[in-house]
């Protein structure tokens, strides 16, 4: 019954959902981790200090969608599971991989009920659908902020597989956001702009507060199409999905595309000059006001109220 | 070159849905329907391919009941030149869609494919990677820019850390994000028109796939409701509910 996770990462270091995916499956049978990187090494080292993991496989080679379908299919004959975070990465290369092997997906996971027994949202998280998946193979994603991270303090072994993973896609540039801010998807406090922020210069306000909190930085689609924010900022049914300790929602009015990435937050606060906006009826504490007034302030009353970081 | 769109009709991304109080769904009866959002942008892009001179003919496919045909005009008045409507009242998994669409690109021999990169109902996010998987070709998901190079295709994808730019030789499998291009509204004579655009309708069975789900769906419930909050009345009320909230929280 064992289970295969395919590590994600991003300059050459683990990203921390890949935890978070080994805390999930961990209940399903004993972890490797598949880390396929040019520079595995670094990247392997995090990965088998992580509980419940058994064994680190590496592969050089780019994360493109059918290179990585290739060396999956030859390794999954050996696990029961084959599962990876619901980002990008498992986005783009797990039901790739399920189509391959004449295998339906269960993607998205954010319960995990038994073996086979699995809850995942629809309907922009409107709704929630619990599935029986009776296939002798179980193909998954899993949503990172669902779940705990898993502990660490393991050393497993590292085993390097031999070859290159090739595509016929070619990566041919990156364009990073540069941000020394905590990651999105995991981060336990993220601060959010709306399109009020009115300009790229204006959202460093959202900015400025989220340094001060050690906060991640969220954005609605309108600012980031407005060009306030870079799209890897996107929180909603078609970017980023949040579960932070608290969400402060500054400047957005709380449409259900938006909802659909914060309902795991555990506590929303909320800015707004409109009382009736649906983010602010939704929220633990709003507090109504113009935010170009609220957010200087508010920086100056955290710091007397001592907060620290 | 010929491209190929597949559309998908779903319940209009305006419309708030109701899970039914039985756990077997959600209500669909009566609630308005339209092309997936994202299924626009993939139109779009392939009208906009076209009339750049890199594609002879955009040909758009749905599977669904007899209704999709709404959607198939809705491609063919933005300017896509063919629709086929592959029929059935069935609900089908992602694994049997990609299976027809797979048949129909074997069929059609189309240089690119277009797909929406989700559907915003099942927010499945899947069809494109199965197609590709279905039909040995190179994918780009999440597209927010595609550009024809010789024999290739530079598609701008949007990822978890920012935006990457792939090579794909063609034939090649690309699903549309948001930021793709603005799909237009199309005017009242281009409506008139597509009326008169060759639309096939072939029903599901003549595919000879098996199309019986393998996911069991036991229930469909409503999420948590969230408890409504209250409001404070100054800022510094503000930063201390911020403040005790935040020295609450478990160091991670
Ligand atoms: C027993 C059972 C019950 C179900 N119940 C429900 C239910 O109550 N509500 C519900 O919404 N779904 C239900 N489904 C799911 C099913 O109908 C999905 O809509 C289907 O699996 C497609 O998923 P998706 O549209 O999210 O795919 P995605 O992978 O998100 O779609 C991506 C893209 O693929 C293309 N595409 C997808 N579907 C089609 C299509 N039909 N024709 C042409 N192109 C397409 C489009 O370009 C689309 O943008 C059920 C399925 C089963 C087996
Ligand atoms: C298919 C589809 C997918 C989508 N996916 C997403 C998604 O993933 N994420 C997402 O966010 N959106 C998504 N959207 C867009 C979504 O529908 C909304 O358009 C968007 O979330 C609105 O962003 P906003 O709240 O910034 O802007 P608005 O709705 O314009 O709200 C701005 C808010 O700011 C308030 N305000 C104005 N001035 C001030 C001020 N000075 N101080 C304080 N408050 C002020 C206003 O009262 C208002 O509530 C999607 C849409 C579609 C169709």
């Amino acid at each position: 019954m064992s289970v295969l996770v395919l590590a994600d990462h991003g300059l050459g270091a683990l990203s921390p959902a890949t935890a978070r995916v080994v805390g999930a499956v961990s209940t399903l049978g004993p972890v490797d981790i598949l880390v396929v990187a040019e520079n595995p090494a670094a990247i392997a080292q995090s990965a088998s200090a992580l509980a419940g993991v058994a064994k680190v496989l590496t592969a050089k080679g780019s994360s493109l969608a059918d290179g990585l379908e290739a060396l999956l299919e030859t390794l999954t004959v050996r696990y029961r599971y084959v599962a990876s975070s619901a980002g990008s990465l498992g986005k783009d290369v797990m039901p790739r991989l399920a189509a391959k092997l004449d295998l339906m997906p269960v993607t998205d996971v954010i319960a995990i009920h038994g073996p086979n027994s699995f809850d995942r949202p629809i309907y922009a998280g409107n709704a929630v659908q619990t599935v029986t998946d009776n296939q002798p193979r179980h193909i998954l994603t899993i949503r990172a902020s669902a779940f705990r991270p898993a502990a660490t303090g393991n050393a497993a072994p590292i085993e390097a597989l031999d070859g290159t993973v090739v595509s016929a896609a070619s990566l041919i540039a990156t364009h990073r956001t540069e941000s020394d801010t905590p990651d999105l998807a995991t981060a336990q406090i993220v601060v959010g702009g709306g399109v009020a922020l009115g300009s790229a210069e204006n959202f460093q306000l959202i900015e400025s507060l989220a340094k001060k909190l050690g906060a991640a930085i969220g954005a609605t689609r309108a600012a980031v199409d407005a060009g306030y924010a870079p799209n890897d900022w996107q929180v909603g049914q078609t970017g980023k999905i949040i579960a932070p300790d608290l969400y402060i929602a500054i400047g957005i009015s709380g449409a259900l595309q938006h909802l659909a990435g914060i309902q795991g937050a555990k506590k929303i606060v909320a800015i707004n000059t409109d009382a009736e906006a649906p983010l602010v009826k939704l929220a633990d504490m709003a507090l109504i006001g113009d935010l170009f007034e609220i957010i200087p302030q508010l920086l100056a009353e955290l710091d007397k109220a001592g907060l620290k970081r | 070159m010929k491209i190929l769109v597949a559309i998908k009709r779903v319940v209009d991304h305006n419309v708030r849905i109701r899970v039914r109080p039985d756990g077997t769904g959600v209500e669909t009866s009566g609630v308005r329907m339209s092309m997936n959002p994202f299924c626009k942008h993939a139109v779009e892009a392939a009208v906009q391919l076209s009339e750049a001179g890199h594609g002879d003919e955009v040909v758009v496919v749905s599977i669904g009941p007899r209704t999709a045909n709404d959607v198939i005009l809705t491609a063919l008045a933005m300017g896509a030149h063919r629709g086929i409507l592959i029929e059935t009242d069935a609900e089908l998994e992602t694994l049997a869609i990609s299976k027809l669409l797979a048949k129909v690109v074997a069929e059609e021999n189309p240089d690119i494919v277009l797909l929406g990169k989700q559907a915003v109902d099942d927010d499945s996010n899947h069809v494109g990677q199965m197609l590709a998987a279905l039909t040995s070709r190179p994918q780009a998901t999440f597209a927010s820019e595609i550009k024809v190079v010789g024999q290739a295709l530079e598609v701008v994808r949007e990822v978890d850390s920012g935006r990457e730019t792939l090579s794909l030789p063609l034939p090649a499998i690309v699903t549309a994000d948001l930021r793709l291009n603005t799909p237009r509204n199309a005017a009242l004579p281009m409506v008139m028109k597509a009326r008169s655009k060759p639309l096939a309708v072939r029903p599901a069975a003549e595919f000879g796939i098996d199309l019986v789900p393998r996911l069991k769906i036991e229930k469909i419930s409503p999420p948590p409701e969230r408890m409504a909050g209250k409001t404070v009345a100054t800022v510094a009320d503000l930063a201390a509910f911020i403040a005790a909230d935040v020295s609450d929280m478990e160091a991670l």
